[in-house]
């Protein structure tokens, strides 16, 4: 079994509102350090898979097919063996 | 012409699309359930408003893989109109049928209000029965309205256009102020490059009757018989012929 843990986030050049909105909240309450918010998603899915690369060419077809919308959003992701 | 209206599961525009087709612009339609494999027998297939798998994920990512999209998606090559209202506008920029994305309102609140659009195209099956730069009033009901199309796609929107409507004010002038959700270039409407497949996120079923505030959402439907050279045989609302 693996444990993927995918992170999405807008691409740069999209508006984020909710990050601007969270960010200047932030700002309100006296947090002038910061300069910027970007609010994205995190999922775990657990996959099997015979091996590492099977299940990472897996992934990234499920991420490319339905959890990213690449023409908005940027992906990462991390893979670790679970039990 | 015969419609077909499709339901998915989350789908509550469905029945105000079918009304005002049946009803109002007096033609056959069915609704068509998101199972459905084959949309053969129908001119003008509808994807109407509403919040489709519960809007998870994003609005329309799950909607598009059910089995009927493979239907839209292959009536649309054939050159089938394809018209897709809030949800289904979303359904189609998810299914790449058109270009661009709907993401969430730059003012993060749910709208629920009429608007003004500029007619920006009307040679198109979705508009001929506007004036050139009409301005249309119909309500807008949404949180992820917001369009964004990288700049490419922008150029090729502009360059080819086939941006059908833009959020306007009251004498028709696309202004910032008359952009309720912080769409790229104001834009409301968008159809592909062959022109048979159309989105918006304003909701003409919900104006075809003056006793809803605005008549103005029939010229979409109007246009798309007159495409079809189709006679509607009543003028006047609904209502009013049934009093």
């Amino acid at each position: 079994m693996w444990l993927a843990k995918v992170y999405i986030l807008y691409k740069s050049e999209v508006l984020d509102p909710q990050g601007l909105t969270v960010k200047n909240a932030l700002h309100n309450l006296g947090y002038q350090e910061v300069d910027d918010v970007r609010i994205g998603k995190y999922l775990e899915i657990k996959l099997d898979g015979p091996s590492r690369k099977e299940a990472e060419t897996r992934l990234r077809e499920m991420c490319v097919r339905l959890l990213v919308n690449p023409v908005i959003e940027t992906f990462d992701y991390h893979l670790e063996e679970s039990k | 012409m015969r419609f077909a209206v499709v339901t998915f599961p989350g789908s509550n525009c469905d029945y105000d699309c079918f009304y005002v087709i049946d009803k109002i612009m007096q033609q056959p339609v069915d609704l068509v359930w998101h199972q459905e494999e084959s949309l053969k027998d129908y001119d003008c297939i509808i994807l109407p408003g509403g919040f489709s798998y519960g809007d998870y994920l994003r609005t329309g990512a799950i909607a598009r893989f059910s089995p009927v999209m493979k239907a839209v998606e292959a009536e649309a090559r054939k050159g089938k109109l394809i018209l897709g209202i809030c949800n289904g506008f979303q359904i189609l920029t998810e299914a790449g049928l058109l270009p661009g994305a709907l993401h969430r309102n730059q003012g993060l609140r749910f709208l629920c209000q009429f608007v003004y659009l500029r007619v920006e195209n009307n040679q198109t099956p979705f508009t001929n029965a506007c004036q050139p730069g009409q301005i249309l009033k119909i309500p807008i009901a949404h949180i992820e309205g917001n369009y964004y199309g990288d700049r490419e796609t922008l150029n090729f929107l502009g360059r080819n256009r086939k941006v059908v409507f833009r959020y306007c004010n009251n004498k028709g002038e696309i202004t910032p102020e008359a952009n309720p959700n912080g769409s790229l270039e104001n834009i409301a409407g968008i159809c592909n490059q062959s022109g048979n497949v159309m989105g918006l996120m304003p909701h003409p079923e919900r104006a075809a009757e003056t006793i809803l505030g605005s008549e103005d959402g029939r010229f979409i439907f109007q246009s798309v018989l007159n495409y079809a050279r189709i006679q509607v045989p009543v003028k006047g609302s609904y209502i009013e012929r049934n009093k």
